[in-house]
């Protein structure tokens, strides 16, 4: 058996394939909920009522959309240009980071928003500087650096928890001083419980479709992704490319961090990203790289993991079953991408 | 070498076709072989000799015609038939474990590892590596094997399935001089013993040093069979590109001023492939200023330096009387430098971009964006105009470029080229795969572009096409350059012998 590759995929090869990944996530997630014991019909149906079942379901899946809208958009666009950022959960860190340092008192309103989510914004693209400066001069592979800096950024978090961050009045729990209340998101409508972080990554998610649609920048981006050696060959900076595109995936992923804290938490602790960072690369994956498809997977993939805490309590299956349900997800995606490209022959 | 016109034919390809869309890369091709016999198979890149050879053994199937060894009809599309009629073939990249030892790697595919007693396959390894003088310890670990006594484990597992027809494609691209010779003296010992032996080449002293016979292949069909005693390498290098065809050539023209100059310009070397060795060239308005060579010697070198890819080491570039400084692709552009470059589908085109994106590629920044915003509608318009003025056969503008032929894909890239009206013109290879339509079109640009004033260098492997286009022509070799020569002052079996690098040595001594 081997691969060829498909000069040109038809519509329903492009569309179609996706779906049916989709068709064959729902399938194994049920014979997961069979193997635990529980009906799976009665299981889907309640993730799905955990997800969406109630106004408060929807906001609650909104909110937790958020990050991964943000992580998500991340990743799209570094993933674009063929930089492998694996550090959105390191960049989101700083972001947390920079909201807590600008937002317990330094600055007021009305500065203290803007000024903290730009100084965010910085703290995440410089976090990802380092990587992709060594990658262009030294060849260094930045999976592996963006990778690790995860770990140094957690436990560095945790040193500022447990000492300048600490909160005073926090009774010993590892968390920071909170924000105050001018350093706050706003709710977008008074009495729901969804803070404006949600619309800004809406916001977020259209201005990076302008760019990588409308812009020389991301013409450039997309043309040193698809053929550094072309696009060198055309007069493209490729380098500095690169440099541009690490910088936008850096702050972006940084806003994640910087929302969870101004909008939803009011404070640093180091649980406050189950893994945003990570679930990002799935949510820019299913997405297909695309930011408006962002919005929906980071969406569908919030929902799945509401859904699944809801479900849990109710059907007492574990809430494991949202993460292997997002494994496989990301698995018969990316099979989907391939066979979307290639056909199998034998021979 | 024993020559006998009268020995057994072991190996006959008779009448091979094979086309790929339009391109033929067999065009009739046949080929005898007789016992004994070592036939180099001489042609340039694209000439056809690895199509021929995937023919032999099956990985592809022939429009047309057949293959005989030792008399019998081979099966096309079997690749295990060959091997098993007794052709052993020893690729350019090898084909071994490294982590196996030499015997494990002979071995290796024809029986298992644990069969049977390793007594006798060792015994008939050490028997065959001493009668052909292939000396390599059969324990020894591959991976710490040098190149060259990787090949002689190759050409040992052949001569291990019985081989009675060796191919050898490139042997020596990856041998010091000491390890070819070795390699000769092997094959002579193999020819003794009375087997018969394919020697794949562009290298025309070693053609001339081991063959006994050479069949010159050219854009798909043989050119030429020559007794390697009856020849020289001149006359092997003008077969081999071409010179006694004729081309539509261009009218000579006078030539304006110098609008790029290179002075002693060096880069160093890149592996097998030779940088530039101080290097002066002028190119001049109104002239097309070709540079033959045969492949490898220097021209991407060369390109890379006039397109921008690379700085040089040594050495000035001056556009239109002014050094040039920060030299980049980018720069280059800037200067009215335009490029078509060798590999249209790697360098010259974005496969999964369209029509449109490729054709503002270059000039995205300066032409079709007003402060970082694309102006789509005005990229659009222009790749239309491509479209139709040269010709690009396309269902249109937003096709992606990987659906269009080699000729159509190089035409938007010239009209890409030629948009912003550049007057100095660097074309690489311009025309290789292209048919005969293309052929005519894409050099006719060129032409035009010089009559419009401005300064062409044309590099090309094809002899004809320089002759045919050139008014002064430069000859690469080993990175160095010769002296340009005007229209029309030297045939092509001078210039053979200037690629094959004789007068360089006695220019140098003069």
């Amino acid at each position: 058996m081997r691969l060829e590759p498909i000069a040109n995929p038809s519509a329903l090869r492009r569309l179609g394939l996706p779906a049916l990944a989709l068709v064959a996530t729902m399938a194994v997630a049920m014979a997961l909920a069979l193997v635990a014991g529980a009906n799976p019909l009665a299981v889907l149906g309640q993730i799905a009522k955990g997800a969406l079942g109630s106004k408060l379901a929807v906001l609650e899946t909104l909110n937790r959309a958020t990050p991964l809208i943000f992580t998500g958009l991340a990743v799209a666009v570094a993933f674009r240009a063929k930089l492998w950022n694996i550090g959105a959960e390191a960049q989101l860190y700083a972001g947390a980071i920079l909201a807590v340092v600008l937002g317990t008192g330094v600055l007021g309103s009305p500065w203290v928003l803007p000024v903290s989510a730009l100084a965010a914004m910085l703290a995440g693209a410089a976090l990802l500087l380092g990587p992709v400066l060594l990658k262009t001069r030294l060849g260094v592979d930045e999976v592996v650096t963006t990778l690790l800096l995860n770990f140094i950024m957690l436990l560095f978090v945790s040193y500022l928890l447990e000492g300048p961050m600490k909160d005073p009045m926090g009774m010993g729990w590892p968390k920071s001083t909170p924000l105050i209340a001018e350093a706050r998101l706003p709710r977008i409508v008074d009495g729901l419980r969804l803070h404006w972080g949600f619309a800004l990554a809406i916001i977020a998610a259209v201005l990076v479709w302008v760019i990588q649609t409308r812009t020389a920048l991301g013409f450039e981006i997309r043309a040193v992704g698809q053929n550094p050696e072309a696009a060198r060959f055309a007069g493209m900076p490729v380098n500095a490319v690169l440099v541009k595109t690490a910088l936008l995936s850096g702050g972006l992923a940084a806003l994640a961090g910087w929302s969870e804290v101004a909008g939803l938490k009011g404070h640093l602790s180091s649980d406050l990203s189950p893994g945003f960072g990570y679930t990002g690369i799935i949510v820019a994956m299913l997405a297909l790289l695309h930011p408006l498809g962002v919005i929906l997977t980071a969406i569908f993939v919030a929902g799945i993991f509401v859904g699944s805490d809801a479900m849990s309590r109710a059907a007492g299956v574990p809430t494991y079953i949202a993460d292997m349900l997002m494994a496989t997800a990301l698995l018969f995606m990316v099979l989907a991408i391939l066979l979307t490209q290639v056909r199998v022959v034998r021979g | 070498m024993n020559r006998d016109e009268g020995a057994e034919v072991v190996l006959r390809l008779d009448r091979i076709s094979k086309a790929f869309g339009a391109l033929k890369a067999n065009d009739g091709v046949s080929l005898t072989l007789r016992r004994g016999e070592v036939v180099a198979l001489l042609g340039e890149n694209g000439a056809g000799k690895t199509t021929l050879m995937n023919i032999l053994f099956g990985h592809y199937v022939a429009d047309e015609g057949g293959v005989e060894v030792f008399g019998q009809p081979l099966p096309p599309g079997n690749p295990r038939a060959a091997l098993a009629a007794g052709v052993g073939m020893v690729h350019q990249h090898f084909t071994l474990a490294g982590n196996l030892t030499v015997l494990e790697n002979i071995r290796l595919g024809t029986e298992g590892l644990w069969s049977r007693g390793q007594g006798g396959a060792r015994a008939k390894v050490e028997r065959l590596s001493r009668d052909f003088g292939l000396a390599v310890h059969p324990a020894a670990k591959v991976g710490r094997l040098t190149v060259g006594e990787r090949q002689r484990v190759e050409i040992l597992k052949a001569l291990y399935r019985d081989a009675r027809i060796l191919i050898l494609d490139e042997p020596t691209a990856v041998l010091t001089p000491q390890e070819s010779e070795a390699l000769f003296a092997t094959l002579r010992k193999a020819t003794a013993m009375g087997l018969s032996v394919i020697f794949i080449s562009h290298k025309l002293h070693e053609v001339m040093a081991i063959a006994d016979r050479c069949v010159v292949l050219r854009h798909g069909r043989v050119v030429g069979e020559v007794d390697t005693h009856a020849t020289d390498k001149g006359a092997l290098a003008a077969l081999m590109v071409g010179g006694e065809l004729s081309l539509p050539r261009a009218e000579a023209r006078a030539a304006g001023t110098v609008l790029m100059r290179l002075m002693g310009v060096t880069t160093p070397d890149r592996g097998a492939a030779p940088g530039l060795k101080g290097i002066s060239l002028e190119l001049r308005a109104g002239q097309i200023t070709g540079l033959a060579g045969v492949s490898g010697n220097g021209q991407a070198a060369l390109a890379e330096i006039v397109g921008g890819l690379a700085q040089p080491a040594e050495g000035r570039i001056a556009l239109r009387g002014k050094d040039v400084r920060r030299w980049s692709p980018g720069t280059a552009l800037a200067e009215g430098v335009a490029r078509i470059p060798e590999d249209r589908h790697h360098q010259g085109s974005i496969a999964d971009f369209d029509l449109t994106e490729n054709a503002v590629l270059e000039g995205y920044r300066s032409r079709f964006s007003r402060r970082g915003w694309m102006n789509w509608r005005a990229a659009r318009e222009f790749a239309e105009t491509i479209i139709a003025d040269y010709d690009v056969r396309c269902p249109g503008p937003s096709t992606r470029i990987r659906l269009l032929s080699g000729g159509n894909m190089q035409k938007l890239i010239l009209g890409r080229a030629m948009a912003p009206g550049p007057d100095i013109i660097l074309a690489n290879q311009p025309v290789r795969g292209l048919d005969v339509g293309a052929i005519a079109y894409v050099q006719s640009q060129l032409i035009a572009a010089r009559d419009r004033g401005a300064a062409v260098l044309l590099i090309s492997e094809d002899l004809d096409e320089i002759m045919g286009l050139s008014d002064v022509i430069h000859v690469m070799s080993q990175g160095r350059l010769s002296p340009g020569f005007a229209r029309g002052t030297m045939t092509a079996a001078e210039l053979g012998l200037w690629m094959a690098g004789q007068k360089f040595e006695g220019a140098d001594a003069a």
